[in-house]
């Protein structure tokens, strides 16, 4: 074991990427012959040994089933897990581990949601939510709008790539019921100006859900300070392992909705005649949850926690800063999204080439991004493009690793002149 | 303008440059750059598609760029033609490689032909993106329901 890494995220040293960097085995390897160069963290971000350990260890030493056994094995697993969620409430500064739910993701988080709503929603209410979402934060209100015949409203989004603040005064009506919206573009890179979004909201009492998939992989959400009624996440962008996620719900509002799923955890009595919940958060986890990866989510925050943020936030601003300075150097690229609030994230376009031949000629470098339409179609009409090449950058990605990519880029422009 | 005979038959994918020529041509290629500078050629070569054709009908799906196949089985031969086209360069690419492969075969000749061991051969598999991959076995595999629904009349 590598007892360097636990060093020196638990005295938080001074930012060191080189060092950061040694902490995340996967980014050491080759790919193509070239080092890789890993920018693709939008879609899932790498995780640290720690969390690995941490499954690891939890497999080897403490696995049993949570909440059932009355023996030491499930003790320990219960706190493990347990443990987890006090982990995540912390994080995101909630009042009360009862509003704290583990789902599969971000994905499952918001159907959850969608699904406990429906029974509020009836035909003339509207869902408003944006041109910007991930179709994650889009299909799952269409399903339930076409059940109750409520209807999906999209705000518009500027050229810039921002949310169009008149369109969302417009549009917010005492016909909205839930405004659902992303706390940061996966595809612009944009932070959304969510206080004023959730206090406007508020203040007519629309139910409000903020998708924070792309938010807190750069910066720690305060969600009593948001006053969402709803937050959501994916592990796996948060550097933990896939299979979980979070959400955070107002306990007055969780309290009031039917459960998703029916099974076992999520009862309090079962009989043929009637069966009766159990409490918060439990009466949203039927079934055997995913023990080791609360476990492994619960390890990457912690590993984040000993990072020093600041430093680590002005260091992914460098690295966009640097990208942004080197645009002009690749002839005909263009950066779709220049939103004045952003998070690391550039996606782009090249006059004449398609993004998946940038794509695919940037893996020939070893160089890692994602093109296509980023499950955000209706951003991609919007832009009039058939789908985008996107660099997502992490805390431990280097400005060296940026230029690599400008300079692959220009390879690729050669190529095709 | 929808697609003549002429169109189909003129198509010079297929005949030439041959599949060796290709090959030969391949095996001396020894970066990356090369080989995709050669396929992005080859993709040059494409004949053009008639604008009527890009019809969901045509439409090839599971790519990340858009794709269409269209064919023309002529009779007094037995040869089945085909077009593709698409809007990136190197599936466009990758489809000249197909149609030199396939083009102009009778359809039980392009059924027995093993199209994965020639790209397999090309060492272009490894060399590309799953989704890309897959780009490619959804345009082989449209190509191949066609030629098998015509071996089957
Ligand atoms: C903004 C946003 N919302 C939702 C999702 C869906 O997340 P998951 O697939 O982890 O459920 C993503 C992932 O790409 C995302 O970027």
């Amino acid at each position: 074991m590598n007892d360097l890494s636990m060093a020196s995220t638990a005295t938080q040293k001074a930012f060191d990427v080189q060092a950061i960097r040694r902490d995340f085995p996967i980014l050491s390897q080759q790919v193509n012959g070239k080092p890789l160069v890993y920018l693709d963290n939008g879609a899932s971000a790498q995780k640290p040994r720690s969390v690995l350990d941490a499954m690891d260890r939890y497999y080897r030493e403490m696995h049993s089933n949570v909440h059932r056994g009355a023996h030491t094995l499930g003790d320990r697993a219960t706190a493990a897990f347990e443990g987890a969620r006090e982990t995540v409430r912390s994080f995101l500064n909630a009042g009360s581990t009862r509003e704290i739910i583990w789902t599969k993701g971000t994905t499952e988080a918001i159907n959850l949601v969608a699904n406990g709503l429906a029974p509020k929603l009836k035909a003339g209410d509207e869902i408003l939510v944006s041109h910007m979402e991930h179709h994650a934060n889009i299909v799952p209100w269409q399903m339930i709008a076409e059940r109750t015949g409520a209807k999906v409203v999209p705000i518009q989004v500027t050229p810039a790539g921002e949310l169009d603040l008149e369109s969302f005064d417009r549009l917010l009506s005492d016909r909205t019921r839930v405004l659902a919206i992303t706390h940061v573009s996966n595809v612009l890179g944009t932070i959304n100006p969510v206080n004023e979004l959730v206090g406007k909201a508020k203040a007519r009492g629309v139910i409000t859900l903020l998708d924070g998939a792309q938010a807190v992989p750069h910066f720690q959400p305060d969600v009593q300070a948001l006053d969402c009624d709803f937050y959501v996440f994916s592990s796996h962008k948060l550097f933990g392992p896939t299979g979980i996620g979070v959400l955070y719900g107002k306990a007055a509002l969780l309290e009031d909705m039917p459960p998703y799923q029916g099974g076992g955890e999520m009862i309090e009595r079962v009989s043929f005649e009637r069966t009766t919940w159990n409490v918060l958060p439990y009466k949203f986890e039927a079934g055997t949850p995913a023990i080791a990866e609360a476990v492994g989510l619960g390890a990457a925050i912690d590993y984040l926690n000993g990072l020093d943020r600041p430093a680590m936030e002005a260091a992914e601003n460098a690295l966009m800063v640097r990208a942004n300075q080197l645009v002009e150097t690749v002839p005909g690229m263009s950066i779709i999204g220049t939103a004045k609030q952003k998070v690391p994230v550039m996606s782009f376009k090249i006059e004449g080439l398609h993004p998946s031949d940038v794509g695919t000629l940037l893996d020939q470098q070893g160089i890692a991004i994602r093109t296509g339409h980023h499950c955000a179609m209706p951003l991609m009409d919007f832009y009039g493009v058939p789908g985008t090449a996107r660099a997502s950058f992490a805390f431990y990605n280097t400005l060296d690793e940026v230029e690599q990519l400008f300079t692959a880029l220009q390879k690729i422009q050669r190529l095709f002149a | 303008m929808p697609a003549t005979e002429q169109d189909f038959l003129n198509n010079p994918l297929g005949k030439n440059p041959t599949l060796e020529d290709v090959l030969d041509g391949f095996e001396f290629l020894d970066d990356w750059e090369e080989r995709y500078a050669f396929i992005i050629d080859l993709g040059k070569q494409l004949p053009a598609f008639p604008d009527d054709a890009r019809i969901e009908e045509n439409y090839v799906h599971g790519c990340q760029s858009q794709v269409w196949v269209i064919s023309h089985f002529h009779e007094a031969s037995g040869k089945l033609y085909l077009l593709i086209d698409s809007d990136a360069m190197i599936v466009r690419g990758l489809a000249a490689m197909i149609l030199i492969a396939l083009n102009g075969k009778t359809p039980r000749d392009l059924l027995a032909t093993d199209i994965d061991e020639l790209f397999e051969q090309l060492d272009l598999f490894r060399h590309i993106s799953p989704t890309r991959g897959n780009g490619l076995r959804s345009m082989i595999g449209k190509i191949r329901d066609i030629a098998a629904a015509h071996a089957a009349e």
